[in-house]
């Protein structure tokens, strides 16, 4: 017995080593994979390695500096004056969308309901740095530093992008709608039928499972966030039906569709805080928004 | 002086597997942390082995944002694989070594995608299997270059 302990202990000392790893790794994954309780751990670790991520952006930067400069002030001139015309036109909408806003604050006001409407949001950029090949996440240049969370909506222009998976001091990952793991509450724009968007790992399309035959809905039909499970705020665009089939032996619908914002395209993106009213702290969007 | 070098590439290797590169050359990317810690292991087993490729792999999964543990798992596997077989892996003519790199690099992809598949996240194509090959393309440059630092 002595001699198979000192056996086991002695000429083994690598085997014994890996094997204690391998399982210390396998409960991290599964505590990982199932519950939040390694967010800390991994926020103070992708804090310490920042600097790595600093520096790989670099080469890109400068390139991208360089192509910049080189950009002609002709190409910059009818750019200028394009987005003049963009920006007058979206300013007289906006002051509408103001006037309408005061508008709906003083009849949800009369209906006794509270005030959500102005959201407090913060625009991010994101960082170009690729993150495992093969999955739907980007990263963003805020971090828990600017108080995101985990689990926050992520915004463009255009509709919802992802919810933010993991923070750390100045970074931050999000998983974007098409991402396997993703899944928003939507409903119907036309009549408020309601469901639940999936990603499917498959660039720029969506599935929306569980929806009986005798759903009303139809292709072309706009989905909106529908507020349901308090992560998104109502009324975001997701995404267009593109398609929507029966198959015979099948009970539910297979509906695909399509994301209405170019989920791989743009540096700048939206975080949204749903609740929170607009603070001193997001002076620059606000003074956008007030004008 | 030769720790001083070590730390470095593996600094530099971490900063080249997350260097952006347009969508077309990322999937032709060697996986720079496994070549580097092959070496490391290969050459100095003493001090490089099981416990730093599982450092390194937890590192690699903050900064990927995949699952803690990941990584570290398979990092930890290869390192002890070569643990194994430094001797005879040390004495090859560097083509062989080559094979062996591009077999370590496929055990690194193989067991990558088992863990994706079981988190429910892996829709697998041919082009996944690449960076094995390339890989071992360039482990005679890796090879040569970490030999020579190591002799300064």
């Amino acid at each position: 017995m002595r001699e198979l302990l000192r056996r086991l202990g002695g000429a083994t000392p690598a085997t014994v080593r890996v094997i204690v790893l391998i399982a210390l790794s396998v409960s991290m994954m599964l505590v990982d994979y199932r519950t939040q309780q390694l967010e800390r751990l991994r926020n103070i670790l992708q804090t310490l390695v920042y600097p790595i991520m600093f520096v790989s952006i670099i080469p890109r930067e400068i390139i991208q500096e360089l192509t910049g400069s080189m950009e002609r002030s002709e190409d910059l001139q009818t750019n200028n004056e394009s987005l003049r015309q963009e920006n007058l036109l979206l300013r007289s909408r906006l002051k509408k969308l103001h006037s309408l806003e005061a508008d709906n604050r003083r009849l949800k006001r009369l209906l006794g309901q509270s005030d959500q409407i102005a959201e407090r949001v913060l625009l991010a950029e994101l960082v170009e740095v690729s993150l495992e090949p093969y999955t739907q996440r980007i990263s963003l240049n805020k971090g828990s530093r600017d108080d995101v969370y985990v689990g926050q909506p992520v915004i463009n222009g255009d509709g919802v992008i992802g919810q933010v998976v993991h923070t750390s001091q100045f970074q931050s990952t999000v998983t974007l709608l098409t991402d396997p793991s993703s899944a928003v509450p939507v409903m119907v724009m036309r009549n408020g039928l309601r469901g639940v968007l999936f990603g499917t790992g498959v660039r720029n399309r969506l599935a929306m499972p569980y929806l009986t035959a005798d759903a009303d809905i139809r292709i072309g039909d706009l989905l909106i966030t529908s507020g349901m499970g308090g992560r998104f705020p109502p009324g975001y665009p997701v995404a267009t039906v593109t398609d929507v089939k029966q198959k015979p032996s099948d009970e539910f619908l297979t509906i695909n569709t399509l994301p209405v914002t170019q989920l791989d395209h743009g540096r700048e993106v939206l975080l949204i805080w749903p609740g929170v009213t607009r603070t001193q702290k997001d002076k620059p969007l606000q003074k956008l928004t007030d004008e | 002086m030769s720790s001083l070098w070590v730390l470095v590439s593996f600094l530099v290797a971490l900063i080249l597997s997350s260097v952006p590169l347009p969508d077309m050359a990322i999937i032709f990317r060697p996986e720079w942390l496994v070549l580097v810690l092959i070496y490391w292991c290969m050459a100095i087993p003493s001090r490089i082995g099981i416990f730093t490729g599982w450092l390194l792999g937890l590192v690699m999964d903050v900064m990927y944002g995949s699952l803690l543990g990941q990584n570290a798992m398979v990092l930890a596997i290869i390192a002890y694989l070569v643990n194994i077989f430094h001797l005879r892996i040390r004495v090859f003519p560097i083509w062989q070594q080559s094979f062996v790199v591009f077999l370590l690099a496929m055990v690194y992809l193989t067991l990558t995608a088992w863990v994706r598949g079981v988190a429910g996240e892996f829709p697998i194509t041919w082009a996944y299997w690449i960076p094995a090959l390339t890989s071992a393309l360039v482990w005679p440059f890796i090879y040569i270059v970490l030999r020579d630092l190591r002799r300064q």
